[in-house]
């Protein structure tokens, strides 16, 4: 069988990126391996674990479940743009350093993800909220608490330098 | 990159994408939030040579009141907007209540209404929902279209009664009768994962507050979503009290046969449904009552 590719053109954590990419690359692939964001980090690969959650379109969802195909025409944000710049960290990332929200680190970055969107949905969350909320993203090393002690301090700092 | 090669065609129009199913058949599936098709894919558990992505049809992508009380739904509807959907909300309460059951927020934000029921997975929750709010479900195909009954349409394991050249395009919910409730619950390990038992119940009451009609389905039950035609017989022209729920459950228990897993065996999974039966119809026959 013939290779077939597509000419696809994506917005990845704001900069346009054009490629020509086989149709069964899937999208966390495509993020790691055509353009070396390899802070998206890749576990199961059948949707289970959470450490690939991307936004799509602003929305987070498991790179491993799309193909890089799907990308044409849409937006794509990863943890690499997360932080404002080079010398500091986004406040739910400062916020895990602080409270030992990770061990060796492999969820993390999809932890990261989903919780970011998860706290511009829902400012006050209750713990129980929190670990809902957590429920799609497994951890090995921390047993959860310390990553819960980290939402909760990051939406407590974010509530404080949010107006209003 | 796991899954085998395939042909990707993003779909221009319906019209196209029906064209396509037609010529290539089984060999062609569609491509709708991917959460079920795509891990199948990864595994290499399915191979199919063409993927037919409707994404791009976003006339698919709806939520509208139908003319006579009920809901009409775009197959390419996300799990998450039917989660924040405020005419859902009010008109179909038992969908709000079970959605957020549906994996995690990850999952919903892709998955759509059309693909979840056409996988038709017997341990989903909307598939039993569908079942007890007596849902229909249109299919299109480039012969036409036709509408098939929710009870009809989940006929085994991931199979349903869609032709090969046929594509699951709306769901049809019809409006609740006055002093109708429904409850949708669940136990499962962790929250998003498979419950080990769930149950979809609707109850209705006359004006004298005699139950004239009830649906009760259980997910993980069987093959397919199962209806207890016994819980119903249960209740149905008596006045809903503490011993009408506890023979509903028991006749639940005694109807269901549920396969038993690694999770929870059958004898757990049957004590599950008759637990999950009391308590969904003492909060439905709660809400009917209001």
């Amino acid at each position: 069988m013939t290779t077939d590719s597509h000419q696809i053109v994506t917005t990845v954590n704001g900069e346009r990126c054009e490629r020509r990419v086989e149709s069964r690359l899937l999208l966390s692939d495509f993020l790691r391996h055509e353009l070396g964001l390899t802070g998206t980090h890749v576990g199961c690969e059948h949707g289970v674990c959470g450490a690939c959650t991307i936004h799509y379109d602003g929305a987070p969802a498991r790179s491993c479940l799309m193909l890089a195909v799907q990308a044409n025409g849409h937006a794509i944000t990863t943890v690499e743009a997360l932080a404002p710049d080079r010398d500091r960290l986004h406040p739910l990332q400062e916020a895990f350093r602080e409270a030992h929200g990770l061990q060796c680190g492999y969820c993390t970055p999809g932890i990261l993800m989903t919780m970011t969107a998860f706290l511009a949905e829902n400012p006050s969350p209750t713990e129980h909220e929190v670990r809902e909320a957590l429920s799609g993203n497994l951890c090995r090393c921390t047993g959860y608490q310390h990553i819960v002690d980290a939402v909760l301090l990051a939406a407590g700092r974010l509530r404080e330098s949010s107006p209003g | 990159m796991k899954p085998a090669p395939f042909r990707y065609v993003p779909a221009e129009s319906l019209a196209s994408a029906l064209a396509l199913k037609a010529e290539h058949g089984d060999d062609a599936r569609f491509l709708a939030g991917g959460q079920s098709l795509i891990p199948a894919m990864n595994f290499r558990l399915a191979q199919p040579a063409m993927l037919v992505d409707v994404n791009p049809l976003r006339d698919l992508d709806y939520v509208r009141p139908a003319g006579n009380g009920g809901v009409r739904i775009g197959a390419l509807t996300r799990t998450r907007t039917l989660e924040r959907d405020a005419l859902v909300a009010e008109r179909q309460p038992l969908v709000h209540e079970a959605v957020p059951h549906v994996a995690h927020p990850q999952i919903r934000n892709r998955g759509t209404l059309g693909g979840n029921l056409a996988h038709a997975d017997p341990a989903s929750e909307l598939p039993a929902v569908m079942l007890s709010l007596g849902a229909r479900l249109r299919a299109r195909s480039s012969r036409g279209e036709r509408w098939i009954a929710a009870q009809d349409f989940f006929v085994g394991v991931f199979t349903t009664a869609l032709r090969a050249d046929e594509m699951l395009v709306e769901v049809e919910l019809p409006a609740a009768p006055p002093r109708t409730g429904t409850c949708f619950m669940e136990v499962a390990r962790r929250r998003g994962d498979y419950a080990m038992m769930g149950i979809a119940a609707v109850v209705t009451l006359g004006d004298d507050g005699t139950c004239t009609d009830a649906a009760l389905t259980y997910c993980n039950a069987g093959a397919t979503p199962v209806r207890s035609a016994g819980a119903a017989q249960a209740l149905v022209g008596a006045r809903i009290d503490e011993q009408r729920i506890r023979d509903a459950a028991a006749a639940a228990e005694r109807d269901l046969d549920p396969p038993g897993n690694v999770h929870a065996s059958k004898a757990f999974q049957k004590h599950l449904a008759g637990v999950l039966t009391r308590r969904a119809l003492r909060t439905a026959l709660a809400r009917a009552s209001r």
